[in-house]
């Protein structure tokens, strides 16, 4: 009898176990990453900020190369795989360097990239400061060059052709 | 025959080139006037020699002579006559080739003036615009000659050279690899033309500052000299730009029209130094200030347009290995880097003669608004510039390449545009020598008061986005002040001349060409401005794949894909041709065809796009992929670009002014002038 009880426990429990086990299976079958389900925006929204690694300046988004084509697959099955972009981003990073990033990364010797300009901007900004810092009275009549005093007739004609103008 | 032909007058033109120089500098030393006669005769021969030069090539390229190596890497059979001409400028040889004859061009221009009153700048005119056409000659001749011919080595290998290697053999093909597909378009036929005639004629300002330097003459002649050139110049920069961005809106196939590729950014240093330059010169001219920043900036536009034309076609910037490798990368670098020592050592010899006692009167005074755009100019030249560079830099450097893309410049450059746009709209109201606040204040306040509408109007339609609004008012800004004053002095003119307003308005025009040519192109401007924020700001994109009958969505639009054919044409293409029906908040507007070709020669494809154009946005349709065997299904991309036609109309209302500012005055000399050449006004004042 105890026997026939164990049985039946043990037969409740395999069928209880095999129930989980499929709706387990049937749990990981649901969440198996389907690209489909990614949109092509989607993918764009990433790709558009990544640059090819063979072509010269082409983002990833509009490139034709068959290459970029894959590189845009991967994004997809990554973003179905639950990838955040940060991530897609340093995945691409990590396997073709820094290039396929739009703008050099703010660290080492790419801070040149970034303080460079505004050094210079700043630089010309100064200059310019300077010569208005020289900068004088604008001069009266009196001190005007003797070429400008010219003879009546001509300031005549001067004054009749602005008129004309 | 032609072959030789071809080699040979490019070698005499070197070698005439060569002796112009040396005959120039003897003339000069040894003080005999017909040496320098004899250089202008040579510079005046390089002309012709060079067209009998380009006409060989024409000749061999539409007569598909595949045995020259050039021929065969830019043409093939079944390219139409005018794209196997236009080939001329499809690759590096031929391109140097074209370069060195628009530049024999105007060089023989030159000489054709009258050089009565400035004949000591003569032989120093000819030596720089000799060299600057022996050093492209000399690179055409050693380093990239079209001319070369393919010959079979007894080991079956391919060279090219233009004489006859040992034991081996004519390589004749009878077809070639046909023009690069994106440099097929229209657009692209006509903007190298324009870009090089734009590098070219900048040479002739730069000339003539060299020769006022090297003859000590500090007044403003050079200028006044080169006006004209130098907005001929620009003239033909700009349209080459614009031509540019509208091949890249029509081809590349990403729905934009400037990518800050370094190639494009090539021709937009060069041009931003030239403009500084010409708001500059009018410091010169007006008040005798800035001598040496205007030496200064015809020398780095000088300088850039070389870098330009080196970047445009070699590409050597993509890599430290590339760079390397290319024959003439190290050859352009020495020369921009001697041009550039020897430009500005022999300004320093001559800064203490270019100073003056003058200085700046006041900070509002329109020389001062005028320096500060100067400033503008360079800073967005600096970021350029770096940014080109960076990568190459950091490869040496570190060993690794990083990207220097649009972003980098977008936003590093936007402020500066920003401000550009709000001095165009001051400084055409500050006086010269002497601006206030006050009356600056009192010139500016209605057109500002106007100008708030703009910001307003775009609220009211829903427009949240704070740079939208900022760039509107800007721009409306820069609109009112420029119609107001045409409006200001037009209305006084007809008042003082009892003309009617649009007479008086013709005349303004007619009789100060320079000044209201000049703000038109700042209407071009605003033009461009309106067009720039519309697509950056407001592009919007979608992607989807389609069966037949299904419909995409984006903004007021809707897009059903009717059908997709596939076939072969009579020139090597194999063409995918989509029918896509443009529906507009529910009201059919029409059919669009985008479609991808191929090119079986040279094995690339290229999209064209379908796009239905209005001035209120463009709708742009992009074939992206699509199923080969059952033709059932397509992926489109699609962008709805607003106002980008406003860019295109400003870049025409922009070449307008730029015309209207360099068509030569016809009225005549002014008063003053008369009076100074009847009798010198010193010789009165004494």
């Amino acid at each position: 009898m105890g026997t026939q009880s164990d049985l039946r426990w043990l037969l409740l429990i395999g069928i209880f176990l095999s129930i989980g086990l499929w709706g387990g299976a049937g749990t990981a079958l649901a969440q198996t990453p389907d690209p489909r389900q990614i949109t092509d925006d989607q993918v764009n929204a990433i790709a558009k900020h990544l640059y090819c690694p063979v072509c010269e300046n082409v983002p990833l988004d509009v490139c034709g190369t068959q290459a970029c084509e894959q590189w845009r697959q991967l994004i997809r099955q990554k973003l179905a795989e639950g990838w955040s972009e940060a991530q897609i981003r340093q995945y691409f990073v990590e396997q073709y360097g820094d290039r396929v990033l739009a703008t050099p990364p703010p660290r080492g010797i790419n801070w040149l990239a970034y303080l460079v300009p505004p050094v210079a901007i700043l630089l010309g900004a100064w200059i310019l400061v300077r010569a208005f810092r020289g900068r004088k009275h604008p001069p009266s009549p009196s001190t005007l060059p003797q070429s400008e005093h010219l003879p009546p007739e001509v300031v005549k004609q001067i004054e009749q052709e602005l008129r004309e103008r | 025959m032609i072959t030789e032909l071809g080699y040979g007058t490019l070698a005499i033109t070197f070698f005439l080139a060569l002796y112009g120089i040396g005959a120039a500098i003897w003339g000069v030393q040894k003080r005999k006037p017909e040496w320098v006669e004899s250089a202008r005769n040579a510079m005046l021969l390089t002309f012709p020699l060079l067209t009998i030069s380009c006409a060989s090539m024409i000749y061999l390229l539409v007569n598909g002579n595949y045995e020259v190596e050039y021929v065969s890497s830019v043409t093939s059979n079944s390219m139409p006559l005018y794209l196997r001409i236009t080939a001329l400028w499809g690759g590096q040889a031929g391109s140097l080739l074209f370069w060195s004859w628009l530049m024999s061009a105007f060089a023989s221009a030159v000489t054709l003036r009258n050089w009565q009153r400035d004949r000591e700048f003569l032989p120093w005119v000819i030596v720089v615009s000799l060299v600057t056409l022996g050093f492209f000659l000399g690179l055409t001749l050693f380093v990239e000659n079209p001319f070369d011919r393919l010959w079979l080595l007894p080991n079956g290998i391919a060279v090219k050279s233009f004489f006859a290697r040992e034991g081996a053999i004519p390589f004749y093909q009878s077809d070639g690899k046909g023009l690069n597909p994106l440099l097929r378009h229209p657009g692209m036929i006509v903007h190298p033309p324009m870009l090089y005639l734009g590098f070219v004629s900048f040479v002739i300002p730069f000339a003539f500052a060299i020769a006022a330097l090297i003859t000590n003459r500090t007044d403003d002649r050079w200028i006044q000299i080169t006006r004209r050139w130098s907005l001929v110049a620009w003239l033909f920069l700009s349209l080459g730009l614009i031509l540019g961005a509208r091949w890249a809106y029509d081809v590349l196939g990403w729905g934009g029209y400037w990518g800050w590729d370094p190639v494009e950014i090539a021709a937009f240093m060069p041009w931003l130094t030239g403009t500084a330059f010409l708001h500059s010169v009018m410091i010169q001219e007006k008040r005798g200030m800035l001598k040496h920043w205007n030496m200064i900036l015809i020398i780095l536009t000088y300088n850039l347009v070389i870098f330009g034309t080196f970047l445009t076609r070699s590409g050597v910037l993509s890599s430290v290995h590339s760079f390397a490798q290319s024959a003439i990368g190290p050859l352009f670098f020495v020369y921009i880097g001697a041009s550039s020592a020897l430009s500005l050592g022999l300004l320093l010899h001559r800064w203490q003669d270019l100073k003056t006692d003058l200085h700046m009167t006041s900070v509002l005074s329109r020389e001062a608004l005028f320096l500060l755009n100067n400033l503008l100019f360079m800073g967005i030249l600096v970021i350029c510039f770096w940014g080109v560079i960076f990568p190459l830099l950091s490869e040496i450097i570190t060993g690794q390449k990083v990207t220097v893309g649009p972003p980098f410049y977008e936003r590093a450059t936007a402020p500066l545009f920003a401000a550009l746009l709000l001095l165009m709209g001051i400084a055409p109201l500050a006086a010269w020598r002497h601006s206030t606040l006050q009356t600056l204040g009192k010139a500016v306040w209605k057109p500002t008061l106007v100008s708030l509408l703009a910001p307003l109007t775009a609220v009211l339609l829903g427009v949240r986005n704070l740079a939208a609004l900022i760039g509107f008012w800007l721009a409306a800004f820069v609109a009112c002040v420029t119609l107001y004053e045409y409006g200001r002095a037009a209305i006084a003119r007809s008042r003082t001349h009892g003309e009617s307003l649009p007479l008086a308005f013709w005349n303004l025009v007619g009789r100060n060409r320079r000044r209201y040519g000049g703000y038109i192109i700042h209407l071009g401007v605003v033009l461009m401005a309106i067009g720039i924020l519309g697509i950056e700001l407001f592009q919007k994109e979608t992607q989807a794949t389609l069966a037949r009958g299904e419909e995409l969505r984006l903004g007021p639009y809707t897009m059903r894909f009717e059908s997709l054919a596939v076939f072969d044409t009579a020139d090597g293409r194999n063409v995918a041709r989509a029918v896509v029906s443009v529906y507009k908040n529910g009201r059919f507007v029409g059919e669009l065809y985008p479609r991808r070709d191929y090119y079986y020669e040279s094995q690339q494809p290229m999209t064209i796009p379908g796009v239905r154009s209005t001035m209120e946005d463009d709708f742009y349709v992009l074939l992206v992929d699509w199923q080969p065997i059952s033709s059932a299904g397509a992926t489109f991309k699609v962008y709805q670009n607003p106002l980008v036609n406003w860019l295109w109309l400003g870049g025409f209302v922009f070449i307008l002014g730029t015309l209207i500012a360099a068509w030569p005055e016809s009225e005549k000399s002014p008063a003053i002038a008369r009076a100074k050449r009847q009798a010198p006004l010193g010789a009165e004042a004494s």
